[in-house]
């Protein structure tokens, strides 16, 4: 007879696993994926591969000859997802070496020097991308017009849908916003003028990875639907206040809102662990955004909200507490 | 309809009711029958009997050691060979009583008979005495945890029962012998809610069975609309979503009468509910009409790799070796032996340890089942916290007690931790979540007391 095997309880297990939801992540991201692909081409694709490609690599490199894991952490999927969510940031037309500098503040500076996977305080993929905006503000603020297939360096920029709402608001004369793309063109991307990051260009391909990511309980819904409802009602009070501010449908559609609602602020290790802080943090993101984006120096607050809401995270955590079962009210 | 369930967290573990069919077979005499002391929560029992006693089935061979405590009976004629110790559910030698058998003589007081008793027919039974006879024939609860039976039914002054609550919902995964029980003895169950409903003065009754048991549900509906037809007792039968930890006493009262139990130490009662299980129940039917001490028991032995499966009734202190041949012999290789099942069952490390009144499940679970994955860094998922059904947050229990400081675990309220694992089911990064949780709940428990006594 074998031995016998002892350890505490319980003895089953779910058989979630790091990797699945990981790699659940990246499988949400694909609708996006091939949008961008289908819409920027070549240069895309370019971006994409370097992106990931560098990620993979210094997560490998720092894991194994800085930290000197026992585990590699390469292959849970998670350095992937940091690469695909740093392109999915960044305009087609980056050169690759810039792109390279991105991966190794999002990998080596934001994720590997605070302990690897679990132990960062903020988002990978958006230190990336802040810092190449700090570091390379032309290159990061021009972006490429959609259907250019062929074209990577070379591509002809133009005015993202947040611009034009921002020129509105500098100029005071809402008729700028007759540039606006439809609200239905910004929903699936198709607007020949449009210009954008590569993965933020269709509501419709990233809110099906939203679904994707809910169906198989990957996240819950209180991020991206408190996110995305702030914004649209700090958007519409606005706009009835003033029409020089966008309509709030067009606001919500435009930019990087719904990537960053759907899988930026949703990054389970800088994102608070309860369901009302969870709430606490998106309304905020959602205010900070709204503040940035029509009252800031960018025309695009979403990924400074998220960082800035990284922040307090842990005091998020510290105060919102769930509802213990049986808790009986304070008397007061 | 809406069907009821508890309110915060829970999970859906795999069901593996390998045996849900297996109609009771009667599991053979042991030779040599172990009845450690300490089967129930509370002071361990004192002996009464010494080397080279005879006793008979039903003969009381250790008596309650305390007020929280209970008698142990005999389920076996013989010998006492020895009072010594012998490797329990814990792990470590504990005392024992050890008796050869021999034979199958039971004490004259026992009612051996089928006949079904009727509260009707038996008009002397008062709450008091209703108590006392459960008492002296040292139930407990059968469901696990082993709490004597008739300290629930006299609930503290500061405490009024309003119902009865039993508990048939058999969540774990693998166990299936409260089910067997419900479909053998309907009838028998039933007088047994009812002598507890009159023990505990309460009219309302309710019985708590998860949907995945459709025909036990329909049996109980049916029996319980005739037996209490013309009575001033309501009694109903609650069907319960399927979900772990359903049966949970907390849990449980929460799904049924929504009412939800505060941090301990309240316990149900303060909510208005007795809990008890259903195989309480029928134990109590036995010791009140059948003047039958608690000494057998319904056990399933199961197990993926296990050759025939089954539900048997018991004689406690059968070691599992001769149930697990009963079933074909242990599998090849290296498995994990559980009293109990998956989820809170205890891993033992020998097959040597005894069925005790608690022991409603021999599990056996085979390769890769059997061992625990690589644990990696926390991933702050938060789907422990989702699944946690007292509203706690397990990662950080965890690491507050990885880290050993108390004073924070106690103020996140790890007391009130009922050890349930699901958190630990539902890391995706395996962490041994509950392993730390446990340790830091018995030290944070500790200090509490001693803070007590100092007072």
């Amino acid at each position: 007879m074998g031995k016998l095997i002892v350890s505490l309880s319980p003895h089953a297990h779910g058989n979630d696993s790091v990797e699945r939801n990981m790699y659940g992540v990246i499988i949400a991201l694909m609708p996006a994926l091939l949008v961008s692909f289908y819409f920027f081409g070549l240069g895309s694709v370019v971006v994409t591969a370097t992106s990931v490609a560098a990620c993979v690599f210094f997560e490998w490199a720092i894991s194994k000859y800085i930290l000197k894991q026992q585990r590699n952490t390469v292959l849970d999927g998670s350095a992937i997802l940091t690469g695909l969510l740093l392109a999915f940031n960044l305009p087609s037309n980056l050169p690759v070496w810039i792109i390279i500098i991105g991966a190794l503040f999002a990998i080596g500076v934001a994720k590997m020097t605070f302990g690897g996977l679990g132990n960062n305080l903020f988002n990978p993929a958006l230190v990336g991308r802040a810092a190449l905006l700090v570091a390379f503000p032309a290159q990061m603020t021009t972006w490429p017009k959609v259907g250019q297939l062929g074209s990577y360096l070379d591509a002809e920029t133009g005015a993202t849908p947040l611009a034009v709402m921002k020129e509105a608001i500098k100029s005071g004369d809402p008729m700028v916003l007759n540039d606006l793309p439809s609200s239905l063109n910004l929903f699936l991307g198709n607007h020949p003028d449009g210009a954008g990051a590569m993965g933020e260009i269709c509501a419709l391909a990233l809110i099906i990875g939203l679904i994707f990511m809910l169906w198989r309980k990957i996240i819950t819904w209180h991020i991206p639907v408190s996110i995305i409802a702030t914004v649209f009602v700090c958007a519409a009070l606005l706009h009835m206040a003033n029409p020089v501010y966008a309509d709030p449908v067009s606001v919500i559609l435009s930019g990087g809102l719904m990537l960053g609602a759907i899988f930026m602020a949703t990054d389970y290790v800088t994102s608070p662990m309860t369901p009302k802080g969870q709430l606490i943090y998106g309304v905020a993101i959602g205010l900070l955004t709204v503040i940035i984006r029509n009252w800031g120096a960018y025309p695009e607050g979403m990924s400074f909200a998220i960082l800035i809401m990284n922040a307090f995270t842990p005091l998020i955590n510290n105060y919102v507490k769930p509802k213990r079962f049986g808790e009986v009210p304070a008397k007061k | 309809m809406n069907i009821k369930t508890f309110s915060i967290g829970g999970i859906h573990p795999e069901e593996n009711k390998l045996t849900h069919e297996a109609l009771t077979q009667v599991a053979a005499l042991p030779k040599q029958a172990i009845f450690p002391l300490s089967q129930h929560i509370g002071a361990p029992a004192v002996p009464v009997v010494q080397k080279g006693d005879k006793v008979k089935v039903g003969t009381m061979i250790a008596d309650a050691g305390g007020f929280v405590s209970a008698p142990i009976f005999s389920s076996v004629s013989g010998t006492v060979f020895k009072v010594d110790s012998a490797i329990d559910a814990t792990g470590y030698r504990k005392p024992a009583i050890i008796i050869n058998v021999e034979g199958d003589e039971w004490e004259e007081s026992i009612d051996r008979s089928d006949k079904l008793e009727t509260v009707k027919a038996h008009p002397e039974l008062t709450p008091e005495e209703i108590v006392n006879r459960v008492k002296i024939a040292g139930v407990t609860g059968m469901g696990g945890a082993g709490f004597p039976t008739f300290i629930k039914l006299t609930p503290p002054p500061t405490a009024k029962a309003e119902c009865v609550i039993i508990n048939a919902v058999e969540c774990e995964p693998y166990i299936t012998a409260d089910f067997r029980l419900m479909m053998e003895k309907a009838d028998e169950i039933l007088v047994g809610l009812e002598l507890l409903m009159i023990a505990a003065k309460v009219t309302t009754g309710y019985i708590g069975i998860e949907t995945n048991k459709p025909a036990a549900i329909e049996l109980l509906t049916k029996k319980c609309a005739e037996a209490f037809a013309d009575t001033n007792y309501h009694v109903e039968v609650v069907p319960l979503k399927q979900r772990y930890p359903q049966g949970g006493e907390k849990q449980l009262v929460d799904a049924v009468i929504q009412r939800q139990v505060p941090a301990p130490p309240a316990i149900p009662v303060n909510v208005g509910a007795i809990v008890q299980n259903v195989g309480t129940a029928y134990a109590v039917y036995e010791a009140v009409m059948k003047h039958k001490p608690l000494f057998e028991r319904y056990t399933t032995v199961t197990g993926k790799r296990l050759l025939n499966p089954g539900n048997f009734l018991v004689r406690m202190g059968t070691p599992m070796q001769d149930l697990i041949d009963a079933c074909g012999g242990m599998p090849e290789g290296d498995n994990k032996l559980l009293a109990g099942g998956p989820m809170m069952g205890k891993a033992l490390t020998s097959t040597e340890v005894p069925i005790c009144k608690g022991t409603n499940s021999v599990t056996i679970l085979s390769d890769d089942e059997a061992r625990r994955k690589e644990s990696q860094p926390c991933i702050r998922c938060a789907k422990c916290v989702s699944a946690c059904p007292m509203g706690l947050e397990p990662y950080l229990l965890a690491k507050i007690s990885e880290v050993k400081n108390w004073e924070r675990a106690e103020r996140e309220d790890i007391v009130s931790c009922i050890e349930c694992g699901s958190c630990q089911f539902t890391c995706p990064a395996h962490r041994p979540l509950l392993d730390n949780i446990r340790q830091g709940k018995a030290t944070v428990m500790g200090i509490i007391r001693s803070r007590a006594a100092k007072k």
